[in-house]
């Protein structure tokens, strides 16, 4: 397998794993958020590098343009982008209330909070 | 229409008149969903093309029998919680932000009807976070401080279980060169590389198991339900988790088609151990719950399994039950959750240490109670008899005489996780925790009684949801061969 010319697939990859190991792995609802971030963002690269082509322009009716790069990808890419970035302003603004309501923002002293004053109104 | 609505209740910025418009907007969409319906069951199929471009290079709209099924339950419930919410949210919100709930219902509302409609896999993918955005929000409005990390969770959840989706949406977009959906299953019987298919199925397959809360991925929505409003989690209850299911349905059948999905990946067998585990153990966990909004929310997670059970046969019948079940379920816990919001409203919240003597304090509530939980046994006369009928017809129909026993089974363990409630209401003294004498405001039982009705109309007259499973089934058995 051409491992150099799948270049964009391994990071691609690389980049899917690590942001979902972060959200697993930490306990701060921020470092949580930024993992989903860099996990959403491999997926617009898994769309946008296929769609490229090498010497490609822009999807122009004219003579003179013989190879294309399909434009769909980016436009499907730029609503997720828009989808993205909703979805990390609505987190960001929970981490906020939540760091309003229990004063902090680390999962297992959040637990702990709720353990502790479980059933009080 | 609920898409126009949401920005006008947001102008309005008035309750009461923004109350209007969503109510407006969600009977609009249900009657429109009725005619559509009766229009497919007379025509068959409707295609809408968004901007007059043809599929399968634009987007297509697309209602058969399943997707109107499904839009007419996801509508249906939308307008019996309009009202709810107009007292149901006066009491849980402060009064400035009532209006954005009604803007996020309304959002919510368009987002899960759309992924209903859409015949575009990847425009799918933008009503499922129109849908699930404003139902982090809904969440998050819970007075309990706990709503808000019950929704960050679920945003964390949700977020990962869509991105999944389009990573397996852009994979089978790679394999193929196209998005909608019926051009996609024509076009994957072409390819011949199936193993990018095939991850892009298991890519789909998590990210919607997620989205429906298959068991073990449902750690998002005991809390969410919890600690939600009323009328939200009555309407995500009914509608969310089905809406999700219909997307698998179609990723599974139409798309992928049965050859596909049964035979060069186990999938029957992996959602038939997942479904089993889920109802098993939802139900055990449902048994030990103090809170009876958290002991339905598991018995959610119950009944979703149900569901997946009858996916899994991938039979007719099966798909009839599974079908049907949706339907059935989605009035059941939609009445369930829309009466404890009443006692909730009544007694300050709904645990099982506040209702005791409820029979006498709010007999109405209770009886009703009482008879969806009964339509969650699944006893004859109820909608959850007829489901779980067809369940044991298929189960028995795939010759496995061991599953039939087990859904006779798991049942009673709803009995005994409703017993609590009845033991509570009707068997103890009333003491310092329980509500005055008083019944929820006419407002909140009425929608609340509707529903109740609907389930034991439902388990009489059987032919309108059997025949609109049916149908569906028949179309979705018919896609995949």
């Amino acid at each position: 397998m051409n491992v150099a010319g799948h270049f964009s697939y391994w990071v691609t990859i690389l980049l899917m794993v690590a942001g979902l190991y972060i959200v697993i792995a930490r306990g701060n609802l921020l470092k949580k958020l930024i993992g989903l971030s860099i996990f959403q963002t491999s997926v617009y690269l898994l769309y946008i590098a296929p769609g490229k082509l090498i010497g490609g322009t822009a999807p122009i009716v004219s003579p003179a343009f013989k190879v294309y790069s399909n434009p769909l990808p980016h436009v499907l890419i730029l609503t997720a982008i828009v989808v993205g970035v909703a979805t990390l302003a609505l987190g960001l603004a929970l981490v906020v209330r939540i760091r309003e309501a229990y004063g902090s923002i680390e999962e297992d002293e959040i637990l702990a909070a709720d353990r502790d004053g479980g059933d009080q109104e | 229409m609920p898409l126009i609505a949401a920005p006008l209740t947001v102008l309005i910025r008035r309750s009461a008149p923004a109350w209007a418009v969503a109510a407006a907007a969600c009977t609009f969409s249900f009657v429109a969903a009725v005619l559509l319906a009766a229009e497919v069951a007379a025509h068959g199929p409707i295609s809408y093309h968004i901007g007059s471009w043809a599929p399968p290079w634009g987007i297509e709209y697309r209602v058969d029998a399943l997707s109107a099924f499904v839009l007419v339950l996801v509508s249906g419930m939308a307008t019996v919680v309009v009202p709810y919410a107009w007292r149901s949210v006066a009491a849980e919100l402060p009064r400035d932000q009532v209006y954005l709930f009604y803007t996020m219902f309304c959002l919510c509302l368009s987002g899960l009807l759309g992924m209903t409609i859409t015949g575009d896999a990847f425009n799918l993918f933008v009503f499922m976070e129109i849908g699930s955005l404003s139902s982090y929000v809904l969440i998050a409005l819970g007075r309990d401080r706990r709503a808000q990390y019950a929704s960050y969770q679920y945003l964390v959840l949700g977020t990962i279980g869509a991105t999944f989706y389009v990573i397996g949406i852009g994979i089978l977009y790679l394999a193929t060169g196209t998005l909608n959906i019926a051009d996609l299953a024509q076009r994957l019987q072409h390819v011949e590389n199936l193993r990018p298919v095939l991850a892009g199925l298991a890519f789909i397959t998590v990210g919607v198991s997620l989205k429906l809360a298959l068991f073990p991925l449902h750690l998002w929505l005991p809390n969410a339900y919890t600690y939600a409003p009323s009328a939200v989690t009555a309407f995500l209850a009914a509608t969310a988790t089905k809406v999700s299911v219909y997307v698998l349905l179609r990723f599974y059948f139409t798309v992928f088609g049965l050859h596909l999905v049964a035979e060069r990946l186990p999938m029957k067998e992996i959602l038939l151990v997942l479904s089993i585990v889920a109802i098993v153990s939802a139900s055990l966990v449902a048994l030990y719950q103090s809170d009876l909004k958290r002991l339905f929310a598991y018995s959610s997670v119950a009944q979703i399994g149900y569901i997946t059970l009858g996916t899994s046969l991938a039979s007719r019948d099966g798909l009839i039950a599974a079908v049907v079940h949706l339907f059935n379920h989605g009035i059941t816990k939609g009445a369930l959750f829309l009466l404890l919001g009443g006692v909730a409203l009544r007694a300050g919240r709904a645990g099982l240490d506040r209702v005791r003597g409820l029979g006498r304090a709010m007999p109405l509530t209770s009886l009703g109670i009482v008879i969806a939980g009964l339509s969650l046994i699944g006893v004859p006369g109820t909608a959850g008899f007829v489901s779980k009928w067809y369940l044991v017809l298929a189960a028995i129909e795939a010759g496995s005489w061991w599953l039939a026993a087990f859904v006779v089974a798991t049942s009673l363990i709803a009995v005994a996780y409703v017993w609590r409630f009845v033991e509570a209401a009707y068997l103890c003294e009333p003491d310092a925790g329980t509500p005055e004498p008083g019944e929820a405001p006419l407002v909140m039982l009425l929608p609340a009684w509707l529903l109740v009705a609907a389930c034991v109309y439902f388990g009489f007259d059987t032919s309108y949801t059997v025949e609109g499973a049916r149908r569906a089934a028949l179309l979705l058995l018919g896609a995949s061969q």
